[in-house]
């Protein structure tokens, strides 16, 4: 059996400083006692790392890419289509895997016995969808446009509206949970989640845009949203490869 | 082509809306030959337990291989999952039931000891937390990344046998902080 040094196990480059937030973030106020005080200590890449969990078929149910189709009834809302591409930052599309979203009704409540604010459930909408990347890496969800909430973190504090995204790559190393926002949110300048990553670019690389061309006359909106993972070191190898 | 990454967010406190699958815990079926659960609880700076986080495993199978085609020792016999995720209770505990992973060798082909790779995702976290499993009645000897961890910290990386099992905490914050990783 072939040992790992006989052929270079592939590595993944770091996102360039500010793409991710600190987790000593003190405008987040749940921070405070969750961050890591020690420093991190390097972990190299080898098998367990630059491998991770290949998810797709068997997790998916009949209506889990269409929000507004889980119960009998529709749920109350702006029903919107959000469509994007799983990519690693080389631009490779992320194939048959899994993305997962959950997300607030469309007054801005979750369904969780957490959430407990004064705005009502909606008995047809979980606010929870599963779908995978085709070929291509695109996934495609319906929806309802979540609505904005407040949170106690700061005085008359409001998150944005947002839908949380989880994506796995295929390593460990891109793991990746983030939240999709829409354009020209008038709640961004005083969300410390939003503004807790430190590079304005990277910041508006979370705002979906408005896709026109993907709107359904009389039925929908549409958004636009790529996601983007940890791409890798060129290696010496790769480029011979690509030459071929 | 070079494209410019998506930023992390926190999973926030209702993470268990989207994340938790019913089979998440079991990276093998209850009743399978020689599997063990790993229990732990996730706990903050002030020493109390984390009820919305979530925990994640990534590991070899019992022989050390993976099924993933950047695997270059090949496809393993049996597939294995090789995942395994669980949300914190309310008293801020998870539980895994898996195998032991076996061993992997590291770049230079020298044999790691055993370890399962883990994510650590809470609210308060804007980003996910890395750190790894080690067992503490398993051969440590001679683990490169073991070694390269302060030693009055190595203790926080191994699991404790406990019952059918191993118990393995973590720690965000203070007291017996977790060593965590840049990957
Ligand atoms: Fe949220």
């Amino acid at each position: 059996m072939a040992t790992p040094t006989d052929r270079r196990l592939p590595q993944y480059r770091p996102d360039p400083d500010g793409t991710h937030p600190p987790l000593d973030y003190a405008p987040y106020r749940s921070t405070a006692l969750r961050h890591p005080t020690q420093p991190l200590v390097l972990l190299p890449q080898m098998l367990t790392e630059v491998t991770g969990p290949l998810l797709g078929p068997g997790r998916l149910g009949e209506f889990d890419n269409d929000l507004t189709r889980q119960h009998a009834g529709e749920p109350q809302g702006q029903r919107i289509i959000v469509t994007g591409r799983l990519l690693d930052g080389d631009g490779r599309p992320i194939r048959n895997s899994l993305v997962e979203i959950w997300q607030a009704n469309a007054g801005g409540r979750y369904r969780h016995t957490g959430d407990r604010w004064p705005s009502p459930l909606d008995p047809n909408f979980d606010g929870l969808g599963r779908t995978l990347t085709d070929d291509d890496g695109r996934y495609e969800f319906t929806t309802i446009k979540p609505g904005a909430y407040p949170w106690k973190n700061h005085d008359n504090a409001w998150r944005p509206a947002h839908i949380h995204f989880s994506v796995f790559g295929t390593a460990f190393t891109q793991r990746l949970v983030t939240q999709m926002y829409f354009p020209d949110d008038p709640l961004f300048s005083q969300d410390p989640i939003f503004n807790s990553i430190p590079d304005e670019k990277a910041r508006q690389r979370m705002i979906s845009r408005f896709d026109l061309d993907r709107t359904e006359e009389e039925w929908a909106l549409a958004f636009q949203f790529d996601i983007v993972v940890r791409g890798r070191e060129q290696s010496v190898f790769e480029d011979e490869e690509e030459d071929e | 082509m070079r494209l410019e990454g998506t930023p992390s967010q926190t999973v926030g406190p209702y993470l268990s809306i989207g994340l938790p699958w019913d089979d998440g815990p079991f990276v093998v079926p209850e009743g399978t030959e020689g599997a063990v659960w790993i229990r732990g609880g996730v706990y903050d700076g002030a020493g109390n337990p984390v009820p919305d986080a979530m925990i994640e495993t990534w590991q070899a199978d019992p022989d050390g291989g993976f099924d993933h085609p950047d695997d270059p020792r090949g496809k393993p016999a049996d597939p294995f999952r090789g995942f395994g995720r669980c949300p914190t209770d309310d008293q801020g505990q998870y539980r895994i039931l898996t195998l032991l992973p076996g061993v992997v060798p590291d770049a230079s082909g020298a044999p790691q000891a055993r370890h399962i790779d883990v994510s650590v995702f809470a609210r308060g976290l804007l980003n996910r937390v890395v750190t790894r499993i080690y067992f503490e009645d398993q051969d440590n000897a001679g683990d490169a990344v073991l070694a390269s961890v302060p030693v009055e910290r190595r203790d926080t990386l191994l699991a404790k046998k406990d019952g059918d099992g191993y118990r393995f905490d973590v720690r965000l914050q203070g007291e017996g902080e977790t060593v965590f990783f840049a990957v």
